[in-house]
């Protein structure tokens, strides 16, 4: 009996003494090792390489760390901040009101003095926007230093793609995709006609709906008028606003909408897609490499949304794809930093474009990407994002936005009902915020 | 001697009681905490709001019909997917031909990945290129072909039966292993007083399985009403919030919102609830059983 009690004694002691080993903060290893955390999967192969080429280059070791799908990376990031377990350099996906959240807790070095550095040198390399994504601007509503705080490995836009061998079948030329949005509801009346299917997109994954929104909103209004909205200046119930949740129904109505598009998820849309079963996409340029891979033959061309207003010009989303940060209580961040500088080198950056067909963040190495690419890449010029807005609508506020408007395209809801609803949520939220 | 003897006790059931504190009653009042704040689950400093978050949950319509869509889908499974489950034991508990090789088919199911079963009906009940609605314009019913997971009329009654699908299996083992307790003596006295097969199963089968169908019916309840992996394959919650359930709202409120504490203050409300329909249950069964 004596020996059993001591048994269990000194399992529970071992235990005890596993748990506080478990709960100490990890360090980052005795050498100069450099641990990086991300989530992207099509990267991995090209990162191992460039890891290796570093290693060759430098002696020191860079170890990518996988962490996919991104929902599990970003508990793994938030678990980590909160347990000070934080990698050496690793991304923050999410809002910006959470990437000025890890900056505010101390997690994030800020890179603005290196970026300055040698006459701005690091910083020139980059395109604006990408940058801007990284950037918290002076007076933001986060209360962040202003600064940049992150490295952008790449960029995108967001665009509306059509099958030029679809576009031709319904009767179109495939040269002259459509310039307004009055001929992408006439187009969608044929597409009802011929009973084809219009556009896809990860609707279901609602972000995309409020990206594809705003990008009327800011043709319609102006940015001036959004931010004014999110600033609690302008309701929702503006005619302007009801407008822009009018054109879903239109859309809806003409037949431009895919069957189901309110429950796709962007995987199924870009399947449809890639195999010739839908006209029409919204897209970012990362499906460049994901069409690429299911049907290197689609036969296809990118354009901006058709505008419904001449008053404004058309925006749409984009800027830094991904990006890297460094871990500010790292004890290797000097060395994170060189290897960030060297990872967004012309050389690196073109190597990782080849590699992973993703539209690179330094300017200097655009010349070498596809005919495809580069038609996103133009997009850059009308590119804006939330996160370069230095203000961000509330999360109760977008989620009723955008489940909105799926009430929409689904006939549950009218336009103006859906305004009056988000505009009930944002007083509510703006009232508890006072 | 007999302090020893009840300490040596003591020491044997203390690893359990030490594993279910840490595991389950620390994390409890952690989390009930933790939903006295505001928090984003990343600043380290929280904002004291007492029960606001709480007194919000009253008020939270789409929480409110998230917790009505998880009690329609529980009561589909309740019904249908129990009913199948106790069908299907029952046939296999009598003398057929390959009864083993159902009850490895009937078990198929439940051991699958809920993200594989939710992809592939998503597949088959897809409005445009799925099988459903192809078989069903071939049988020349095309009126009844749609987007099941898209029209806010068939989702969640989609969702409940692809979640009954899944879910039978777990019953029928059970009801099967209750079945198989009960002693062949009772069928054979009951034939021999001139029992056919329903009164068999009327007065021996159906009394005797009680105890088993309340075990079943408090397990379809408490795992029916956390369902959420499946939801998230074939509609993610969608279309608008007709299959929104109430632990896609506990995630929607900590990934979407970061509001750590109000997801905290959802899990507490949502487990107290939970709590209490079991209790019910175990009184109202409990209450059958002795009338």
């Amino acid at each position: 009996m004596k020996w059993f009690l001591r048994s269990i004694g000194l399992a529970l002691l071992s235990l005890f003494f596993i748990n506080l080993s478990g709960c100490a903060p990890q360090t980052s290893g005795k050498t100069a090792n450099i641990t990086v955390w991300h989530w992207m999967t099509d990267r991995e192969p090209a990162f191992q390489e460039l890891s290796k080429r570093y290693a060759a280059k430098t002696g020191m070791k860079v170890n990518f760390e996988l962490y996919a799908p991104s929902d599990a990376y970003t508990q793994k990031v938030r678990a980590a901040a909160q347990g000070g377990n934080l990698p050496d350099i690793f991304g923050v996906l999410g809002e910006k009101r959470d990437f000025s959240s890890f900056v505010k807790a101390g997690h994030i070095l800020e890179l603005t003095p290196y970026m300055e550095e040698e006459g701005s040198a690091w910083k020139n390399k980059f395109f604006p926007k990408a940058l801007a994504v990284n950037e918290f601007i002076p007076e933001n509503t986060y209360t962040v230093k202003p600064g940049i705080y992150g490295v952008p490995i790449d960029i995108m836009t967001i665009q509306m793609l059509y099958n030029k061998d679809l576009f031709k079948e319904l009767g179109f030329n495939p040269q002259k995709p459509p310039a307004t949005f009055g001929e992408l509801l006439d187009i969608g009346k044929k597409i009802k006609e011929k009973n084809m299917q219009g556009l896809v997109s990860g609707w279901g994954e609602v972000w995309m709906i409020d990206c594809f929104a705003n990008n009327y909103a800011f043709n319609i209004m102006g940015q001036d008028k959004v931010l004014a909205t999110i600033k609690g200046e302008v309701p929702y119930t503006d005619p302007d606003w009801v407008k822009v949740f009018t054109l879903f129904k239109e859309l809806q109505d003409s037949g431009f909408l895919a069957n189901g598009l309110v429950t796709m998820v962007n995987k199924t849309a870009e399947q449809l897609f890639a195999n010739d079963k839908a006209v029409f996409a919204f897209n970012g340029s990362w499906c460049v490499n994901v069409y690429k891979g299911m049907n290197p033959k689609l036969n296809y061309w990118a354009i901006l949304p058709p505008q419904v207003s001449d008053k404004f010009p058309m925006s749409i989303w984009g800027g830094a794809g991904s990006s890297f940060m460094v871990n500010a209580r790292s004890k290797n961040k000097e060395e994170a930093v060189k290897f960030l500088k060297w990872l967004t080198d012309a050389d690196q950056q073109a190597f990782l474009s080849e590699a992973t067909q993703n539209l690179p963040a330094n300017k200097d190495s655009v010349g070498k990407i596809p005919h495809i690419l580069a038609q996103f890449a133009k997009g850059m010029d009308f590119a804006t994002h939330p996160s370069i807005w230095g203000i961000s609508e509330f999360s109760p506020v977008i989620e009723a936005f955008d489940k909105g408007i799926q009430s929409i395209i689904i006939g549950e809801k009218t336009p103006e009902q859906v305004a009056q609803e988000v505009q009930k949520i944002k007083e509510r939220e703006l009232a508890k915020k006072r | 001697m007999r302090l020893k003897s009840s300490l040596e006790n003591y020491i044997f059931v203390l690893p359990a009681v030490l594993i279910f504190v840490i595991f389950y009653v620390i994390p409890f009042i952690r989390v009930f905490q933790l939903g006295l704040y505001e928090w984003d689950g990343i600043l380290p400093t929280k904002i004291f709001v007492g029960l606001d978050n709480f007194k919000e949950i009253l008020t939270d319509k789409i929480w409110w019909q998230s917790m009505w869509q998880a009690g329609y889908i529980t009561l589909i499974a309740l019904t249908l997917q129990n009913a199948v489950a106790f069908l299907l034991a029952w046939a296999c508990d009598r003398e057929i031909r390959l009864k083993n090789f159902y009850r490895v088919i009937f078990f198929i199911p439940p051991v699958l990945s809920e993200v594989v079963v939710g992809l592939v009906w998503q597949w088959i009940l897809d409005g445009n290129y799925g099988l459903l609605n192809h078989w069903l314009i071939h049988l020349g019913l095309p009126n009844l072909a749609r987007n099941w997971l898209s029209d806010p009329n068939t989702a969640l009654t989609t969702v409940a039966i692809v979640h009954s699908w899944k879910g039978f299996g777990w019953g029928f083992l059970i009801f099967l292993a209750g079945l198989q307790t009960i002693p062949r003596e009772l069928y054979e006295a009951s034939r021999v007083d001139g029992a056919n097969a329903w009164h068999a199963f009327k007065n021996v089968t159906i009394p005797l399985m009680i105890p088993v169908a309340v075990l079943v019916a408090i397990l379809t309840i408490l795992g029916t009403m956390q369902a959420f992996v499946l939801i998230i394959a074939m509609t993610g919650g969608g279309p608008a919030y007709h299959t929104q359930v109430p632990v896609l709202r506990i995630l929607a409120s900590m990934r979407g919102s970061s509001r750590f504490g109000y997801a905290c203050a959802q899990g507490i409300s949502f487990g107290v609830i939970l709590m209490a329909i079991s209790f019910i249950q175990y009184r109202f069964s409990k209450h059958a059983r002795q009338t």
